[in-house]
């Protein structure tokens, strides 16, 4: 009974990678590949959206704690609100990062005023589009990953004298590693493909600001088998990541 | 659909296909004079409108117009680059109408009618309110320091600022590359940018956010719009009814109430 929507659920979302595959130019695809601008936009995506991984750890994994361990008030509201960017379409955070943090924006005009330093246009600025939209993937994987940790540890950690960031660091982060790593990794894969707050926030401009999506979506208005190889380039490198990840670290993912 | 006997409409197509040969008077691309041939047609269902993004308020005015003169006829507006129109329509997607800011990119797309040029549009730089940056001219465009948006080369805007700085040799440093040129403008109207170079008409459409400057290397890059009825439209007989529409006195004075030049 469930077998039928099941297979044409698998069909569904693995027809359009295999037509991508069957319209790829592979004739030519050598000599597409191997042009510069196909290896800014990728190396320009990769370098990215690490960097938003890593400013996502940095924020994300102690606002899971505070989400997880904190005793503070209205938790579920908070918790309601760092999920806003996961269903917000992100062209909606690009206009709303703009709003704060562009030239004229609430924060921007100070950073701008005090620094003479704006985000927008900037490889910055695509990185933080990028730590804006994937962010909830890390917080909810890590949170997730502390509710499930047995806080007995933590306790005898600190009945045996650890201080509370010894006791995080020593005992609650390394059981959490699995958690953290899978979320590092969703939030590294929905920020390589990151389109609508990256082009509404940081622009585009090829070997400062256009990433790999980007590439492919202008690459499909002039040139449609530029795009395809564009596609199987992220293509193969999400699988390759997730694959070569899935087997050594994310136990949690299973 | 369709509640009313054509009579009304078949006076109105026959009037804006008078009006439109009396103003063109270009009779050679005739989508008009076909369409006052076919003049009995029942109009209804919906249009749909693929058009430049720089058509954007003139367009919808347009359709609200259209609608009026034709009740029971809907029209669905679909606002992007030009370019990248042309790609949806050549993958599929179901246009009656497609209204290019270019004829490059008219020309990209297979199965359209002889098209006819409605009108044309130069372009201007366009600053923030109060031009904080101080721009002078096209040459604050090869200023490093300054923040510069431009429209990607494949958009009839970009296209035609590339003409417009290589008549007058200047290498511009752009920012950002925008998608259309709505895109440019809007983030000349926050203020992210210190200048873009748009339409005239953008620079009218904003004038609470962004003031235009004038350029005589503008001259070297005037846009002809063409607009044309897919050859597999799936309301021909909308599609023809607004092509007229846009080609008659009503639909030449709303575009240039909105500041595009007549052909």
């Amino acid at each position: 009974m469930l077998l039928l929507p099941a297979l044409f659920g698998l069909a569904f979302l693995l027809v359009p990678l295999i037509g991508l595959l069957v319209r790829a130019p592979w004739s030519t695809l050598p000599s597409r590949l191997f042009s510069a601008e196909v290896w800014t936009a990728l190396r320009l995506s990769l370098v990215c959206a690490t960097a938003a991984t890593v400013l996502c750890l940095l924020l994300g994994i102690p606002l899971a704690w505070l989400l997880a361990r904190g005793a503070l008030p209205g938790r579920g509201l908070i918790r309601a609100l760092v999920t806003v960017p996961l269903v917000l379409p992100p062209v909606v955070g690009g206009v709303a990062l703009l709003l704060v943090l562009g030239r004229r924006g609430l924060i921007g005009e100070r950073l701008d005023l005090w620094f003479g330093f704006s985000l927008p246009f900037t490889i910055a600025g695509v990185i933080v589009a990028e730590a804006f939209v994937a962010m909830p993937f890390l917080v909810i994987a890590v949170e997730g990953a502390l509710r499930a940790a047995d806080p007995r540890y933590e306790e005898a950690a600190a009945t045996l004298g650890a201080g509370r960031w010894l006791t995080f660091r020593r005992v609650t982060l390394p059981s959490i590693a699995p958690g953290v790593m899978a979320g590092a990794v969703l939030c590294w894969a929905r920020a390589l493909g990151e389109f609508g707050a990256t082009i509404t926030f940081a622009g585009n401009l090829p070997g400062r600001t256009t990433t790999m999506p980007l590439a492919v979506y202008l690459a499909l208005e002039t040139d449609p088998e530029v795009a395809v190889v564009l596609s199987l380039v992220l293509l193969l490198v999400s699988v390759v990541v997730l694959a070569s990840l899935r087997e050594r670290w994310i136990g949690g993912l299973r | 659909m369709s509640r009313r006997p054509a009579l009304r409409r078949t006076a109105l197509a026959g009037l804006a296909a008078v009006a439109v040969l009396a103003v063109s008077g270009c009779g050679d691309d005739s989508p008009a004079a076909s369409a006052a041939g076919s003049g009995t047609t029942n109009l209804s269902g919906t249009v749909n409108v693929f058009a430049a993004a720089s058509l954007t308020g003139s367009f919808t005015q347009l359709g609200k117009d259209f609608e009026k003169a034709h009740p029971g006829v809907k029209v669905t507006l679909n606002f992007a680059g030009s370019s990248a129109l042309a790609q949806q329509i050549n993958q599929g997607a179901p246009a009656d109408v497609f209204a290019s800011a270019a004829p490059k990119n008219m020309d990209q797309v297979t199965g359209i009618n002889p098209p006819a040029t409605f009108v044309r549009n130069t372009l201007e730089i366009a600053v923030p309110k109060g031009n904080p940056a101080g721009i002078t001219g096209l040459k604050d465009f090869a200023d490093k320091g300054k923040k510069i948006a431009l429209c990607a080369v494949q958009v009839p805007c970009g296209a035609a600022a590339g003409q417009v700085f290589e008549a007058s040799g200047i290498t511009p440093e752009p920012d950002s590359l925008e998608q259309d040129v709505k895109a440019a403008l809007t983030k000349v109207g926050l203020g992210e940018v210190d200048a873009a170079l748009v339409y005239k008409t953008d620079v009218l459409s904003a004038k609470d956010e962004v003031e235009g400057i004038e350029f005589p290397e503008a001259a070297k890059a005037v846009n002809e719009y063409p607009i044309a009825t897919l050859a597999d439209a799936p309301n021909p007989d909308g599609a023809k009814a607004f092509v007229d529409y846009v080609l008659s006195v009503q639909g030449k004075a709303v575009l240039t109430a909105a500041g595009f030049e007549a052909p």
